[in-house]
């Protein structure tokens, strides 16, 4: 069919069944933006900033399991999708990001927003593309979806300039990829089972080790199966979190800097590790070199590069996770019907573990502590099916410790990259693409003025969410680590509490304030506002002095953990 | 340890950049590169001399096969490929140094490429080993200017096969 550059853009997008993109127009995309004008079936999301664009794709990445698309003009639009391609890339998010370029005369020339991302976006993209032929928009869409979801999940960009996007073509969209230097395993090595299987069967202290990638590779129907059928225990990540219910009784909690103390020790103690999509990130093992001494290490993965880049992998096995683990899960059933006992006195120890070294922390006193601000919203809504998101710090690590997640795609947060603001933004692109879900953004105060415009997106594009505020007036996490590692000094940490009146704000922004100072309130504030089907801000005035434990400092072995010491009481 | 990895890859715009960005992004260091067609018309071949003295080798390959311009990944072990590198070297000479350097050349099958009033311009092609060689022995005349492309490689037809480093299992 005869259609313009900008036209294919679109029938690319309608033909890999997009449903909603997330953007801003501008110069350099505007021919895009009135091919939208004469008609899509795409869904677009307004945002007011790039970065909220590209971090609400993220959202509805995680969500959904389906591809985000972000789209922007050149210059400063597409560098303001810089954090969130950074972000998909460090946390494996599938991401399409549309950029507009200036036009193909005058690239090089300094022009008038005029900036070479594909070059920015080099070391933080699986790939790229500058179009330079109306002709090519067909196959280098269709390039670009097939690379974002294949493999290893990852961000794409595709920059077309204004000309291209104004060129005409007879297009038609290709039924095929052709992709020489791509591609991802997709079988696997039966005899790398065979070992694999036989190991875990034998093991006396065997652990999951399972991270996001079991989510990213729709894994966890078969991670639960192969977990039920040997007895296994599993730890998941903070990007794992949800690949596993978190009420399950081989669950055992989540490891690394503020893991819970028996789930570091049941890594760090076992016999044979299984790493199933988790890369042995720094905040999970601390000091490489003192992690899981003497565990034999069983690497799960789909990219080949993660298999001992860190962790020599005894027994690597590479391939897609759904069929890695299913057959693992078959292979090592087979040995349990065989008569080879399961680690039933292991799992018995780390639940003494779990029961001797709960998560603590201090009661009493006027403030409303955070960590019961996040025990009474899992109550609320324990069940239900709530995506929660948050923003990075130390509120981030007390949802990852206390909201139970029993579904995947039900907790999304920065991980790698620890995004500060991706919290706003991330809920609303979750909202948009479960919008049966009820979406709460748990997010701190330092986090959330950086992306707090794109509530105005929530309300206008009638995308709800309920962010609770965890309010300290600090940057709670680095104010923690002044305190501990830099003799207390307090730089540049102090947010102040009252400004801005995050009720107020709320409220200008087109939702709903609330304000809770006491334990008192906050169960009423959180119910209603889990009711209301508005979006809305609940400013949750919290203990400032309230620190983050466990902690592993940073570069620390695990046995190096520090806890909480004063007189506590002990939560469930 | 260094290692000489031969990678073939789609001759597409910013193919040799993403491989410069990828090494330089992951601290992986490279000796030499070098980089042109092959008898694939739109395939390009880059060779690179890589120490993998801080990184594995497998991890610098891995990383490499991920880009999704390239197509293979291959090393070349000493003992089972042939390796050559041109060499420029422009030499103080005068007329009366001249034979003793023109000489020297002929031992390592160099040419006279360019005479000067106080210079001889030397091509030599060999083995980065031979060029080191006659770099030493040119030094004491006074080196006025040097470059060197980088070593080229290729499996010799003896190999059993060239060893693709590829994705393991």
């Amino acid at each position: 069919m005869r259609m313009n550059g900008a036209d294919a853009i679109l029938r690319s997008l309608e033909a890999e069944g997009v449903e909603v993109m997330f953007g801003i127009p501008g110069g350099a995309i505007m021919p895009t933006y009135d091919a939208m004008a004469r008609g899509t079936t795409v869904r677009h999301v307004l945002a007011r900033h790039e970065q909220g664009a590209g971090h609400m794709a993220q959202g509805y990445a995680r969500a959904s399991g389906r591809v985000g698309v972000a789209i922007a003009t050149s210059g400063p639009g597409a560098t303001n999708l810089v954090t969130p391609i950074a972000d998909a890339w460090m946390d494996s998010t599938p991401l399409v990001c549309i950029t507009g370029q200036v036009r193909s005369t005058l690239i090089g020339t300094d022009a008038f927003q005029e900036c070479d991302i594909t070059g920015i976006t080099m070391p933080i993209v699986k790939h790229s593309w500058l179009v330079q032929d109306v002709k090519e928009i067909g196959a280098v869409m269709k390039a670009a979806f097939h690379i974002a979801r294949t493999g290893r999940c990852g961000p794409v960009l595709v920059d077309v300039p204004r000309d291209i996007q104004e060129a005409e073509l007879d297009f038609s969209y290709p039924a095929t990829v052709d992709l020489p230097g791509w591609r991802p395993p997709r079988k696997v090595h039966p005899l790398q089972i065979r070992e694999a299987a036989e190991r875990i069967a034998h093991a006396e202290k065997p652990v999951l080790y399972v991270g996001g990638g079991t989510i990213n590779g729709d894994a966890c129907d078969e991670l639960r199966t192969l977990a039920e059928a040997g007895g296994l225990p599993v730890i998941t990540t903070l990007m794992g979190k949800g690949a596993f219910p978190e009420t399950h009784p081989l669950f055992f909690g989540w490891p690394g800097m503020h893991g819970t103390k028996w789930s570091n020790l049941a890594m760090n103690t076992c016999d044979v590790l299984v790493a199933i999509g988790a890369r042995f990130d720094d905040r999970v093992t601390g000091k490489l070199s003192a992690f899981a001494p003497g565990a034999t290490v069983v690497h799960l993965d789909i990219d080949p590069a993660e298999i001992s880049k860190l962790r020599d992998a005894d027994i690597p096995v590479v391939g897609p996770l759904k069929k890695a683990l299913a057959e693992l899960a078959t292979a090592v059933g087979k040995h349990r019907d065989a008569g080879v006992a399961g680690p039933e006195a292991w799992v018995h120890k780390i639940e003494e573990w779990r029961d001797e070294f709960p998560l603590r922390y201090g009661a009493g006193g006027d403030w409303l502590k955070p960590q019961k601000l996040m025990e009474t919203l899992q109550e609320l809504t324990a069940g239900d099916d709530v995506i929660f998101t948050t923003g990075v710090g130390q509120h981030q690590m007390w949802a990852m410790q206390y909201l139970l997640t029993e579904r995947p795609r039900n907790f999304i947060t920065s991980g790698g990259l620890g995004t500060m603001g991706y919290g706003i933004p991330a809920a609303v692109g979750a909202k948009a693409a479960r919008p049966e879900a009820t979406v709460v953004c748990v997010d701190g105060d330092g986090c959330f003025q950086m992306t707090a415009q794109e509530l105005t997106t929530a309300a206008i594009e009638d995308l709800p969410i309920v962010v609770v505020l965890v309010n300290n007036g600090y940057l709670g996490m680095v104010t923690q680590w002044q305190d501990m590692f830099f003799d207390g000094r307090r730089s540049h940490v102090g947010l102040g509490a009252d400004v801005p009146d995050y009720v107020k704000l709320a409220e200008a922004y087109g939702g709903v304030g609330m304000l809770v100072e006491t334990e008192a309130e906050l169960e009423p504030a959180l119910r209603e506002a889990l009711s209301l089907d508005r979006t809305v801000v609940i400013d949750c005035r919290v203990d400032p002095t309230e620190q983050c434990f466990p902690m592993i400092p940073a570069g620390a072995a695990a046995i190096d953990m520090v806890e909480y010491e004063d007189s506590v009481e002990a939560t469930s | 340890m260094k290692h000489t990895i031969s990678v073939l890859l789609e001759d597409k715009p910013g193919a040799l950049a993403r491989i410069a960005t990828m090494f330089a992004r992951r601290g992986f260091n490279i000796d030499s590169l070098a980089v042109g067609p092959t008898e694939r018309e739109g395939v390009s071949c880059i060779t690179l001399r890589v120490d993998a003295e801080h990184h594995s080798l497998e991890q610098i390959e891995k990383q490499i096969h991920k880009l999704v311009n390239v197509l293979r990944v291959t090393e070349l072990a000493p003992d089972e490929a042939v390796e050559r590198e041109l060499l420029l070297l422009r030499v103080s000479a005068s007329p009366d140094r001249r034979a003793e350097l023109i000489s020297t050349s002929e031992a390592f099958k160099g040419r006279v490429v360019d005479l000067g009033a106080d210079s001889v311009t030397f091509e030599l092609t060999g083995t980065p080993e031979e060029l080191d060689a006659f770099q030493e022995l040119a030094r004491p005349h006074g080196i006025q200017e040097l470059v060197r492309t980088g070593r080229v490689g290729m499996a010799r037809a003896s190999a059993k096969r060239a060893r693709r480093l590829s994705a393991i299992n």
